[in-house]
């Protein structure tokens, strides 16, 4: 049980190594490269002209469409896994009752596309 | 109460075990990012030929030292953050977008003996172990997993510039990121439906002969599919419209300078690498060796690296075709790379998946192989007419509002 | 080492919690909330629970808070919201009533396990299984509970999944032309 725990913990390192060498490149930098603050440099870019408003502004809610849907087939992704795993187990029985969940979430997906919420124009 | 426990009978200090666990994750560190710095090269030098030119050739022999040149030179350089922009997040994105991209490297096989369906253990110093940093059950997860936490990075980065082309590059990535992980969730599926474990150690094991490879076993769609989502989840030529330079001058990095851009940048290559190697390790047996004129291994004389040597060479293999990719492939536009992803790869990825799953479980039960085979073909095309009749009447629809395209 | 990984992650969820709730930038908000997910992630799978936490990150961390994400991005809000504006008179008092409840419930609840203990439980057929093999059999046992046991649960997750979908298309979808909706404000 203790094998693949210590899995992890090499995993864990391998993190903190990665978060060192970041760190430390950054660190490097810090100290040899130039600062010459100005404060002309530090405006956002906006193809060289003065930046227009605000920078953030609102983005489309058809993204937001894109995400929920993105929601949907990851769990539907996290459901499938584990049957894929052992499906003979679960026999015709399984595959009716996946089938009918994939149908189901289907229906979903043709729904937005029906109503062009999936049409980018 | 904790399973932890045990964690602690491991931690001697100079015991073999740990120097193992040591030697590994540096060996894999420095490999890593030795080999990002390589393709850095490689990816130049290969386009620069493509297009008939030299590419780099000045720092170091063949320009080899190239992007240490290059590296060295950002160092140098005067690091900016925008007065409007988010400080924190921005200092904290290079880092979510540098360590997962390495993470990866943890759960890949890199070597070992696969053969007749051994598990690939091999003997360090008297020590039998396996030739990858970690082997968790649930491997392919973990992929998954930090594939969707390289999304922050990039969303992040763009978030907290405070400025408007990186905003509209950050959105556009993630939005693309997330289409494309659906599919390549689902084209995983397969592979899991025919190896049967979530373990990636297991996944290699049972592809032992060229026939049970899996991207034969799935029957080569999956892979296409996974191969164009991992591209487009890259965010490399021909769906690298996260830096459309025409449009979106340098995407979600624009605001970045310095070593903080190099990050992003050795994160972007190291993703490469490392998709390259999850590719492999799913579909292509990892480092299992190939069948050439009735060899089992024709590499037999390497020993114990055999393995590893088979891994590297059908993963410098796909970072060709990364690169043949950008070279020859025009960008996509935005609402193609969204049809792509949502009309066609998923449904695709799950009519796949299904008719696999069909015939597995018709198989198991003994049903008329004949039978099944019609049914299953009818089915899919029955889908598949369902599909074409969807998008003929979407097409329409866009026709009679008149849309530009 | 089990203490220490239990108070590492004890210590990300509570951090995290307090800063989705301190936090006046929506954004910093859900970055905490992601920590608060990482560090249950940790928490499951320090108990074994591997398939669990891997879920957890895929699901949650990867999928549901990017979705706050693009919501925060879709509203526009680039400055800290304004605490004294109430869009719903009735929720401080609301959140006040529950909050008061969980907490005094959960101090019953210890209160009463400390003059009775728990009685063991007799560990389930799957939970058996999945300790005589630790390996894979995680994965096996839940998915045996979830397609033969809660095969109605599974199967109106679909269901509520889709109805997501379709709620989030008629709110979010143009008006073809000839129809009108009343707007307050559109998105660029």
């Amino acid at each position: 049980m203790s094998d693949f725990l210590r899995d992890y913990l090499n995993v864990v390192w391998f993190a903190a190594i990665a978060l060192v060498l970041a760190s430390l490149l950054l660190g490097i930098s810090a100290i040899i490269r130039p600062n010459k603050p100005s404060a002309e440099k530090n405006i956002a870019y906006e193809s060289g002209v003065n930046p227009v408003g605000d920078g953030w502004s609102q983005s489309q809610v058809r993204y937001y469409i894109f995400a929920l849907l993105f929601v949907v087939f990851d769990v539907e992704a996290v459901f499938i896994f584990p049957w894929a795993t052992r499906l003979e187990t679960y026999g015709t029985f399984g595959l009716v009752e996946m089938g009918i969940f994939v149908f189901v979430l289907l229906l979903g997906l043709v729904y937005a596309w029906r109503k062009g919420v999936l049409r980018w124009v | 109460m904790f399973a932890v426990d045990s964690l602690l009978d491991h931690i001697k200090l100079f015991s073999i075990p740990t120097l193992i666990v040591i030697i590994k994750v540096l060996v894999v560190f420095v490999v890593g990012l030795v080999g990002t710095m390589l393709m850095v090269w490689f990816e130049r030098k290969v386009i620069a030929f493509m297009q008939n030119r030299i590419g780099p050739n000045k720092a170091g022999p063949k320009g080899l030292l190239q992007t240490l040149a290059d590296g060295t030179k950002l160092f140098f350089k005067e690091d900016l953050i925008p007065d409007k922009s988010d400080r924190f997040v921005f200092k904290l994105a290079p880092y979510l977008a540098f360590v997962p991209a390495f993470l990866v490297w943890a759960i890949i096989p890199l070597g070992g003996d696969f053969s007749n369906g051994k598990n690939g253990d091999v003997k360090i110093l008297g020590h039998v172990t396996k030739l990858q940093l970690a082997d968790p059950p649930v491997g392919v997860l973990l992929l998954l997993a930090l594939s969707s936490i390289a999304i922050y990075g990039i969303m992040l980065a763009g978030w907290s510039s405070g400025s408007k082309y990186p905003l509209l590059g950050s959105v556009r990535a993630s939005a693309q990121m997330i289409s494309y992980e659906a599919a390549l969730g689902l084209s995983l599926a397969t592979v899991i439906l025919v190896t049967g474990t979530l373990s990636t150690n297991g996944i290699v094991a049972s592809q032992f002969t060229f026939s049970r490879w899996s991207v034969i076993a799935t029957g080569v769609l999956p892979f296409a599919i996974f191969l164009i989502a991992a591209t487009a989840e890259l965010n490399r030529p021909p769906f690298d419209l996260v830096e459309a330079e025409q449009e979106l001058v340098g995407g979600f990095n624009t605001e970045y300078s310095s070593i903080r851009f190099a990050l992003f940048f050795l994160a972007e290559f190291m993703n490469t690498i490392t998709m390259s190697g999850v590719i492999v390790t799913l579909f292509f047996g990892g480092p299992q060796p190939l069948r050439i004129a009735g060899h089992a291994n024709v590499l037999q004389f390497l020993g114990p690296v055999s393995g590893t040597v088979w891994l590297l060479l059908k993963v410098l293999v796909f970072l060709y075709v990364y690169v043949w990719f950008r070279a020859t492939l025009p960008r996509l536009r935005y609402d193609q790379l969204m049809n792509l992803g949502w009309k066609l790869m998923i449904p695709l990825a799950l009519g796949w998946f299904m008719l696999l799953a069909f015939f597995r479980v018709g198989q198991d039960s003994g049903w008329n192989t004949w039978v099944i085979g019609v049914a299953g073909i009818a089915v899919m095309a029955l889908c598949a007419g369902l599909l074409q009749l969807a998008s003929k009447v979407s097409a329409r629809n866009r026709e009679r509002e008149g849309a530009m395209f | 080492m089990q203490l220490f990984v239990f108070i590492v992650a004890g210590a990300m969820v509570l951090g995290g919690a307090v800063g989705v709730v301190l936090r006046t930038h929506p954004v910093h908000a859900a970055l905490s909330l992601v920590l608060t997910l990482f560090g249950i992630a940790v928490l499951f799978i320090a108990q074994d629970a591997q398939f669990l936490a891997a879920v957890e990150v895929i699901v949650y961390a990867g999928a549901i808070v990017v979705l706050f994400l693009f919501v925060i991005m879709l509203l526009g809000i680039d400055r800290a919201e304004d605490l004294h504006v109430e869009p719903f008179k009735i929720q401080r008092p609301a959140a006040l009533v529950i909050g008061v409840g969980l907490v005094s419930l959960l101090g019953i609840a210890v209160i009463a396990s400390r003059e009775h203990p728990v009685p063991t439980v007799t560990p389930s057929q799957a939970v058996t299984d999945a300790l005589a093999d630790p390996h894979n059999g995680n994965i096996r046992a839940l998915a045996r509970d979830v397609f033969s046991d809660h095969v109605l649960a599974f199967e109106l997750t679909s269901a509520l999944l889709v109805i997501a979908v379709v709620a989030t298309v008629i709110l979010a979808r143009k008006p073809r032309k000839g129809e009108t909706y009343i707007v307050s404000g559109s998105a660029q």
